[in-house]
């Protein structure tokens, strides 16, 4: 429909900058220079949003940008449809630089390009579940019968079939969420921003929430960007994960590359705590392919989990493991103690007390 | 010591002088363009004329079938429709029908023309600070100048009649439905705005479809008082030819009738209950989406 070649749309983040204030733009050189947040704020009466924000995120994935409150997540994403100017850089996405876009180009831009799922779901209280999901379609002035058709169809597939006339205060949190996803999907637009969709829900909703979102990524394969401060759920959907703090990027990567090798003690402070089990992938940890590993009973695919591999030996009663590549084709062979080791062993390196009993 | 006790003021032949030039220069606009706004507000009087003469020239049992609809339609609630039809048929029964739908009328066209004026400078004030730094205090000298000194160049402009007492009750009546509108768009939730900007919605889609629904509930509010303050402005406009109820409350003021004053008094009540009843009942039918079923 809408969008040429979904996936084609990866962004660009280029030496993004965002002082609030009076006068922001004159304080990026200052900034540029080294001059801090605090020293910042107290001697020239300038707030520093984003510093020197350099981002490519891949197209048809899911880049998870985490942080804490503060830390400047919100103001990334609303850079990317442009809710907020930024002071100097470039958002590129295709070949068009949002940030020169005049009024009109950016209306079409946000109309087309881009949906976004908000943290407090923002939905219309006067108008129905059907009215709310076919809002993007009626902005873009889309024919009536196609607005329903298309907004019918997320409603039916975020799960919401038989709520259409009912109004967002009478759904539960979770429910309105899905609203909110199923307006934005409605949209047809290849860029999905998603602010911290799923923080407002309870625990199981959230986690129900983001098995929705992966199983529609799977087909829809859009570029999402998705803003959490929750590392566990960073770590379930961010094909990439960048890490902010006090306006910068502080590590950006797989979350596997996070788990393993946290860039400095905020980030190992941050991953002590995460299930690495489930981050640490099979062919990460195991030996490279040997003459036995043909003969082994079992296997798992690359790209599975170490807790995967764990639980299938343990099934088994296997103490080794293939790992085979898609084809098929063994790559390599994983050890119950090489899983175990890997599950355990950087909470040492971390060095918390906690963690050496354990180990 | 003389200036101690007594305010040194501007003496009084300059005062006198400068009275004078104001005067003069007021009635010399007067007899410039008084004409030439009468002619502006022939329409509203025409409008006024068809009003009137629609409330007291049909049959009464078509007007009160005619109210009752209305505020059937608006309130959906048997107990309002039937005490509004009770007030009206007890206002008949004492024989002030007449009187009282002149009344109706002209508190209709009032609120029609506060709502037409009203509603897009609320939607100005709303939309550009300096608007509304600029309209506020004019609002308030609306509000709390004494109407009866605004009376005095609007009859020496329009003379006595209809117009310039649908004028006066306007200028008295606007100001709450200009500031409710702009108060009831600017208390938008700036979270909903901020996804109709992100779904690419263009200044008049955002006031169409979030800013005018959502600041409803309060510009009906706004509409709700601008009606009872119309109505309050009914005996003063009797003063410069409103027909009414409130010529005869004039008549027994001036006359000590006192039963007279208290009866037409009574009848101003009773449709102020009315329209205030009514059209309360209409705003809260307009927020019933925000009735929370789900705990």
């Amino acid at each position: 429909m809408g969008n040429k070649k979904i996936g084609g749309f990866g962004i660009e983040i280029k030496k993004l900058y965002k002082i609030f204030g009076p006068n922001g733009a004159d304080c990026v050189k200052l900034v540029e220079q080294g001059v801090t947040k605090t020293e910042l704020n107290t001697k020239h009466g300038h707030v520093l949003g984003l510093r020197d924000i350099n981002i490519s995120m891949p197209a048809g994935g899911i880049q998870v940008i985490m942080g804490l409150s503060g830390s400047g997540k919100s103001t990334l994403i609303r850079h990317i449809n442009r809710l907020i100017d930024p002071t100097s850089g470039e958002v590129i996405i295709g070949d068009e630089d949002v940030v020169k876009m005049d009024a009109v180009q950016l209306r079409e831009f946000r109309r087309h390009q881009t949906a976004m799922v908000f943290q407090k779901f923002a939905l219309l209280p006067h108008r129905t579940v059907l009215e709310n999901t076919l809002y993007g379609l009626e902005i873009q002035g889309a024919p009536r019968n196609r607005q329903v058709d298309c907004a019918m169809r997320w409603i039916e597939r975020v799960g919401l079939k038989g709520f259409e006339s009912k109004y967002p205060n009478q759904l539960s949190g979770g429910m309105q969420q899905r609203v909110g996803l199923a307006r934005a999907l409605a949209n047809d637009a290849p860029i999905l921003l998603m602010d911290e969709a799923f923080s407002a829900l309870d625990p199981l909703i959230r986690v129900d929430m983001q098995t929705v979102l992966l199983d529609l990524q799977k087909e829809i394969k859009k570029t999402i960007v998705f803003i959490t401060h929750d590392l566990d759920e960073a770590l379930r959907l961010g094909d990439r994960i960048a890490i902010l703090r006090d306006g910068e990027v502080v590590q950006q990567g797989t979350g596997q590359d996070i788990v393993m090798n946290p860039a400095d003690d905020y980030i190992a402070s941050f991953v002590r705590e995460v299930n690495r089990a489930r981050v640490i992938k099979v062919e990460t940890v195991a030996t490279p392919l040997n003459a036995s590993a043909r003969e082994l009973k079992i296997s798992v695919p690359a790209g599975a989990k170490l807790e995967e591999a764990a639980r299938a030996m343990t099934l088994a009663g296997a103490s080794e493991i293939a790992v085979v590549d898609g084809d098929g084709q063994a790559i390599g062979v994983l050890t119950l103690p090489q899983a175990v080791d890997a599950m355990v062993n950087a909470q040492v390196a971390c060095s918390t007390p906690n963690a050496k009993k354990v180990a | 010591m003389d200036w101690l006790f007594s305010f040194p003021h501007m003496d009084d032949a300059s005062l006198r002088d400068l009275k004078k030039v104001i005067d003069e220069g007021f009635r010399g606009f007067t007899r410039a363009y008084g004409d030439g706004l009468e002619a502006i507000f022939e329409p509203l009087q025409h409008f006024l004329i068809w009003s009137e003469r629609f409330m007291t020239k049909t049959p009464w049992p078509i007007i009160l079938l005619l109210i009752a609809a209305v505020a059937w339609f608006a309130s959906r609630n048997w107990k309002i429709v039937a005490g509004t039809v009770v007030t009206l048929l007890l206002i008949g029964y004492f024989d002030m029908w007449d009187d009282t739908m002149k009344t109706v009328s002209m508190i209709f066209v009032c609120t029609v023309l506060s709502i037409v004026v009203g509603i897009p400078i609320g939607i100005a004030m709303s939309r550009s600070d300096r608007v509304q730094n600029v309209i506020n205090p004019i609002l308030d000298v609306m509000q709390t100048m004494p109407s009866f000194v605004y009376l005095i160049p609007v009859v020496m402009l329009l003379g006595i009649g209809k117009v310039p007492g649908l004028i006066a009750v306007v200028i008295y009546a606007i100001p709450p439905m200009i500031r409710l509108t702009n108060l009831g768009i600017r208390l938008v939730d700036k979270d909903v705005l901020e996804a109709a900007d992100a779904f690419g919605s263009s200044n008049w889609q955002k006031l169409k479809n979030v800013q005018m629904p959502l600041a409803l509930p309060t510009i009906m509010a706004g509409i709700n008082q601008t009606i009872m303050m119309a109505l309050a402005m009914v005996v003063i406009a009797s003063m410069i030819g409103v027909q009414g109820l409130g010529q005869p409350v004039l008549k027994a003021i001036s006359n000590q009738y006192f039963t007279l004053g208290i009866f037409n008094g009574l009848a101003i009540v009773g449709i102020a209950i009315i329209f205030d009843r009514v059209s309360q009942a209409f705003g809260a039918r307009l927020q019933k989406h925000r009735e929370v079923v789900h705990g």
